[in-house]
């Protein structure tokens, strides 16, 4: 068997950057290169337990159930809320990408935003229209729509003030679910929206659409029609199954690599118009104002963002030796093109490896071998996509868009909006976790 | 036609999101009349503006009944952190340390009467006749010094109320639209 055999070349424990950092090859290599890999770091000298049968082995387990949850030992694998109590206002739940790992946020983990509330929305009642400059205005029910072929696609949805807690001027100490939990990625299969618009007949002089939510405040955005051709869905499921409540169900409006708020949830209406709406929420929470007073408006694009998810804030090295420093990069643009990782706070950096397929406007997992010799490290991770567009340094970002005055007190609120800086996680002699600026 | 054939056309259909040159066309035919009661995005130019006036003196006896308990007195606010002042603002430095707010930063008078029918009251959305959206608007523009005490918002004249941040926006992103 080929797991057996040493395959390509000879993988390489050399460093490749500063501080431990090891070249990316030497995970290609699989069983071979990892076994060399763990030989590297220092092993335990503890004496192992005796092996023997725990009680879950002695007794018939619990019954099947229709509907599986987690084990009650991942209790605390849950979405950070920001309105707990529940007042009548908005709330956020944010991913927990510390305690996860692949490409795919589970359902029930997947980050909602909620301006006024969740519609408890009856699937079979919803309709949602196409109208305006038109030749033919058509409504659609969710059993109408599942009869189109149906395409399926990975994308990120990320809210366009996610990360906002990093323009405070001193970092503050929260995991990577609370600074950047406001992105999620998952499979999104839907109808694609050109074709609905080309059966309503589109005119050539409609160069918006006012997409409108069935929530208690209409939701709305104008989204270009440009976007709409080009690789929007009406998402009718969501990583095989129909949309989470506060994911839109019974279906959204996705606009792959655009600021969440425009995929609108619980999608009933789209008007075709000449001229931008001027809705509430792109007037006022989703633009962002510049320094000197400028604002940009439609800037819709969420750019090349990456985060080290493992090891992060939360998380505690145990012993020097040998860890995959991974973490989750995306970009609005496109495809990722490269991660580069550095463990000396910015000094050097190495190549990561990118766990393929990688696809366009979808999150693409970076993993770097890594031995840690037990001193301060700071760890980095800083990704470009395919159109060239790289991920700024904080001190780059910050040049251009400011941050505050006082460090901010919560990450629950958005000094500003599109923040796509590089995080930096410094890691003490004892291997605790702290959020750094570097 | 050929099994490759149709997946081929399958494939260009998908990856391209080329529409099929005979659509599924499972969508219900319906008139604009239909949608009406919808149809309810108003735009900058006043367009879907509904028939309807009011003044600042009728907006705040709404005000006084029906938005005071979040937004406070004379709409400034300070009642729950969350709901935020309707009057004053200062210049908009960095977007930072200055709250957005109507007269710093709202770009169209047509926003605030849209919102307003669309969502407000938080807990009664959509209670409000045409009469009361277009009063609470010239009592909130009012307040904010943008129009007179006596001026009458209608159709008309809502949209011709110039707001003072209107200029200052770009587009980051202009080969998007």
């Amino acid at each position: 068997m080929g797991t057996f055999r040493r395959r390509g070349r000879t993988p390489s424990f050399d460093a490749v950057a500063g501080n431990g950092l090891i070249n990316r090859r030497a995970l290609l290599g699989q069983g071979i290169a990892l076994a060399g890999a763990a030989g590297i770091s220092g092993t335990t000298g503890a004496a192992a337990e005796p092996l023997k049968d725990e009680a879950w082995s002695l007794a018939f387990g619990e019954v099947t159930p229709a509907l599986q949850t987690p084990s009650r030992f991942e209790k605390s694998v849950t979405r950070a809320l920001s309105n707990p109590k529940g007042e009548m206002r908005n709330s956020h739940a944010r991913t927990p990408h510390h305690l996860l790992n692949g490409t795919i946020t589970p359902n029930a983990l997947h980050f909602s935003i909620n301006h006024c509330g969740t519609p408890d929305i009856d699937p079979d009642k919803h309709k949602l229209i196409i109208h305006g400059m038109v030749k033919q205005p058509l409504e659609f029910t969710l059993e109408m729509l599942s009869r189109y072929p149906l395409v399926t696609r990975p994308h990120f949805v990320e809210c366009a003030g996610n990360s906002a807690p990093m323009f405070s001027s001193a970092p503050l100490q929260v995991p990577a679910g609370m600074l950047h939990g406001l992105v999620s990625n998952a499979e999104w299969t839907g109808v694609p929206l050109s074709i609905l618009l080309d059966e309503a007949g589109i005119d050539p002089a409609a160069k918006w659409l006012v997409a409108e939510g069935a929530d208690a405040q209409f939701l709305d955005r104008s989204v270009p029609v440009k976007k709409a051709y080009d690789d929007a869905l009406v998402a009718i499921y969501q990583n095989g199954e129909r949309l989470m409540p506060g994911n839109g169900y019974p279906m959204r409006l996705l606009l792959p690599g655009y600021q969440g708020n425009m995929n609108v949830k619980f999608l009933r209406r789209l008007k075709a118009i000449d001229q931008p709406a001027y809705s509430y929420f792109e007037t006022k929470n989703y633009s962002q104002v510049l320094p000197g007073g400028k604002t940009w408006r439609f800037h819709f694009l969420m750019e090349v963002k990456s985060f080290i998810t493992n090891p992060s804030l939360g998380h505690q090295l145990k012993e020097p030796g040998f860890y995959a420093i991974s973490g989750v990069a995306y970009s609005g643009n496109g495809r990722i093109a490269k991660v580069l990782v550095s463990a000396d706070g910015g000094k050097s950096w190495g190549e990561a490896a990118l766990q393929g397929p990688i696809a366009p406007k979808a999150f693409t997992r970076f993993v770097m071998p890594w031995k840690w010799d037990g001193q301060p490290a700071t760890i980095l991770s800083r990704a470009w996509d395919e159109t060239g567009a790289a991920q700024p340094l904080r001190a780059e970002f910050v040049a251009q868009r400011g941050q505050t005055k006082n460090p901010v007190a919560t990450p629950l609120v958005f000094p500003n909006q599109h923040y796509n800086s590089v995080t930096a996680w410094g890691i003490d002699n004892k291997g605790e976790i702290k959020h750094v600026y570097a | 036609m050929s099994t490759r054939k149709t997946l081929a056309a399958l494939l260009v259909m998908l990856g391209a999101g080329v529409a099929l040159a005979e659509s599924p066309n499972l969508g219900r035919k319906i008139s604009e009349a239909d949608v009406k009661q919808w149809d309810i995005a108003i735009l900058p130019d006043g367009s879907n503006l509904p028939p309807g006036q009011g003044t600042p003196q009728e907006g705040a006896k709404v005000y006084a009944e029906k938005c005071v308990m979040c937004h406070g007195e004379q709409g400034k606010g300070g009642v729950m952190p969350f709901y935020p002042a309707l009057v004053g603002g200062q210049p908009l430095t960095n977007g930072i340390e200055t709250p957005k707010t109507i007269a710093n930063y709202y770009a169209y008078p047509t926003t605030i009467f849209d919102y307003t029918r669309r969502g407000m009251p938080y807990n009664a959305p959509r209670t409000l006749t045409d009469n009361e959206v277009y009063a609470a608007t010239a009592y909130i523009l009012s307040l904010n010094k943008l129009i007179g005490e006596n001026d009458v918002m209608d159709a008309k004249t809502l949209p011709q109320v110039k707001m003072p941040n209107r200029d200052n926006f770009i587009l980051p992103y202009p080969d998007r639209i």
